[in-house]
């Protein structure tokens, strides 16, 4: 992989999890703990040795457990970090996810979906990890989830993920699966200067009248590090503007509303979807992740045939951009929705549905990519 | 080739052929030194040496969609199993390019014949290079890649000290390529069936 510092842009051939590194790099990621697992592991190893090159540290850990609690302790202490698993693995992040939800802590998690449940699959893309990107941690908690579904998107999202859990202190989940991971593309990574990268807000009171937790018209507190000499008390309790528990019922609920509406303020920067060829679509397919570059070409090959179709891509998944697909729910008679699970997405699809749209499911749950014959075979017919 | 065009490639044999290897190659010489949007993909799997192994290269002029071949433009196949199990996927324009060492039965005439693990083991001295060999006939038969742009690709995929040898390996697949005259082959991959019916 070549540095992406590099002053002249180059075009370079890249697997989607070495995009991933380079765009976790790129948006001064400096941290990675992590437990390698099929078909994430070239992000581990690729950043096993890119990191300590520029002054980050590597780890890896026990098992994902032990790398989520690094991850969360290495952002406390100011540093951009992240860890990168599949299934199995995602299953164990999921116990201290809700730790960095609740204290609000800015990281990512890479998922890379491979077939389950359990060890299911490991070799074969899968997006049955959607629901549980969402809900995977227990109780009302807020998360932002994106998908990437090429090795441009691989770098960009990455960035992207990095600058909102910085922008809105949230853990970020990128999904990825085996075919985007593992797919080889000849892509430009723009130069350094041109990206634009957001770092958490620091206090800039007097440490003694610093409130941790306290609201401000964002509704995400300013971040001190640990070090910074601010005193600094983090927990998985439900806490106080100082972060101290609390069992006070104004307090438990003013705290839990802000860290859901911090989020929902934010809608218009969080909430992503692409489109193609959907200014007089008729017939929709709305997609994500390498499914989506199936749907896209057979939304090309069905306007050969005179159809009317069109894209609508998920960037984001989660807070799902129920506006957005709400429009075009609207416009569209029919909108198709294939996916490598059992209806994971088409389930939240149908329940924004008020405009009556026929909602036609199309899944695959054999390991394999959808193809875009398949996707053809339901807009030629529906 | 008009912008929205693709051009495909498959390479096949089995695990530990270096099949990967010549299609990521192919890939880089594409994507990296001829400014062409390549997407390359590869089967994933648990077998290792000895199972059947493919990877693809898709080539156009715009950015390229699906990832994986659709309807293959040129197939190669370095065993018989590879060649029996892929070759219903080729275009019927399509061409069919077979390890003679290995692939003795051929499904169709459109296709070339070349050694390349014989060649590899006579001419260079090391059997393991034969995905080079095939490499080089690939690339000038498919007339998709500057052999100038492939061979730099090379030298900056494979190991340090074994440049020559995989160059030289290269460089021997051109040269049987360039012995081929594919205007005397049959126009369509299905030809002969066609005569019949």
């Amino acid at each position: 992989m070549e540095s992406i510092n590099e002053s002249k842009q180059k075009k370079i051939l890249l697997q989607g999890n070495e995009a991933i590194v380079a765009g976790a790099l790129a948006a001064g990621c400096r941290f990675f703990a992590g437990y390698p697992i099929t078909p994430a592991s070239e992000i581990s190893e690729i950043l096993s040795v890119k990191l300590p090159e520029v002054g980050g540290t590597f780890i890896q850990m026990e098992d994902e457990i032990a790398s989520m609690g690094a991850v969360i302790g290495a952002s406390l202490a100011g540093v951009k970090a992240m860890t990168a698993t599949s299934g199995p693995g995602f299953s164990l992040i999921q116990e201290n996810l809700g730790y960095g939800c609740i204290a609000e802590v800015p990281c990512v998690i890479i998922n890379v979906m491979r077939g389950g449940p359990s060890t299911g699959l490991p070799t074969s893309p899968s997006q049955g990890d959607v629901q549980m990107a969402r809900w995977g941690t227990h109780g009302d908690h807020p998360i932002i989830v994106l998908a990437v579904s090429s090795v441009a998107d691989c770098f960009s999202v990455t960035i992207k993920a990095f600058n909102l859990s910085e922008k809105y202190r949230i853990p970020v989940i990128i999904l990825s699966d085996e075919v985007v991971a593992h797919t080889r593309e000849s892509v430009t990574l723009p130069k350094q200067g041109q990206i634009r990268i957001f770092d958490r807000v620091k206090p800039d009171v007097p440490p003694e009248w610093y409130k941790p937790y306290a609201d401000n018209n964002r509704g995400v507190p300013d971040m001190a590090a640990f070090g910074d000499g601010y005193r600094h008390h983090v927990t998985g309790l439900v806490h106080d503007e100082k972060g101290f528990p609390t069992q006070d019922a104004q307090e438990i609920d003013k705290f839990l509303r802000r860290i859901h509406t911090k989020v929902s303020k934010g809608f218009q920067d969080i909430q992503i979807t692409k489109t193609h060829l959907m200014e007089d679509a008729e017939v929709c397919v709305i997609a994500y992740g390498s499914v989506a570059r199936s749907a896209l070409r057979a939304v090309r090959d069905a306007r050969k045939l005179g159809v009317k179709a069109g894209l609508v891509q998920l960037v984001t998944l989660f807070p799902f951009p129920r506006k957005a697909v709400d429009t075009y729910l609207r416009q569209c008679r029919v909108a198709i929705v294939p996916e490598m699970n059992l209806g994971q997405m088409s389930r939240e699809i149908g329940r924004v549905n008020q405009a009556g749209c026929r909602i036609v499911k199309h899944n695959r749950i054999d390991g394999q990519l959808i193809t875009p014959e398949e996707i053809l075979k339901h807009i030629t017919t529906v | 080739m008009k912008s929205d065009e693709r051009y495909e490639i498959r390479f096949s044999g089995s695990g530990g052929q270096g099949i990967i290897t010549a299609a990521v190659v192919m890939a880089d010489g594409v994507g990296a030194y001829d400014n062409q949007h390549v997407c390359q993909t590869q089967s994933y799997g648990p077998e290792a040496r000895g199972g059947k192994s493919k990877a693809e290269v898709v080539i156009s002029g715009s950015p390229i969609d699906y990832p994986k071949a659709l309807r293959v433009d040129l197939l190669l196949a370095m065993t018989q199993t590879a060649c029996d199990a892929y070759f219903s996927d080729i275009k019927s324009n399509g061409l069919l390019v077979v390890d003679s060492s290995l692939v003795k039965q051929l499904p169709s005439s459109r296709s070339v014949s070349i050694p390349f693990t014989q060649i590899a083991r006579e001419k260079i001295g090391r059997e393991l290079v034969a995905n080079m060999v095939a490499l080089g006939a690939v690339g000038f038969l498919c007339g998709q890649v500057s052999l100038e742009g492939l061979e730099k690709a090379l030298l900056s995929r494979v190991p340090k000290g074994t440049e020559q040898m995989n160059s030289e390996a290269l460089h021997a697949g051109i040269e049987e390529a360039r012995k081929i005259n594919l205007a005397l082959l049959p126009k369509s991959v299905f030809s002969e069936w066609e005569d019949e019916l």
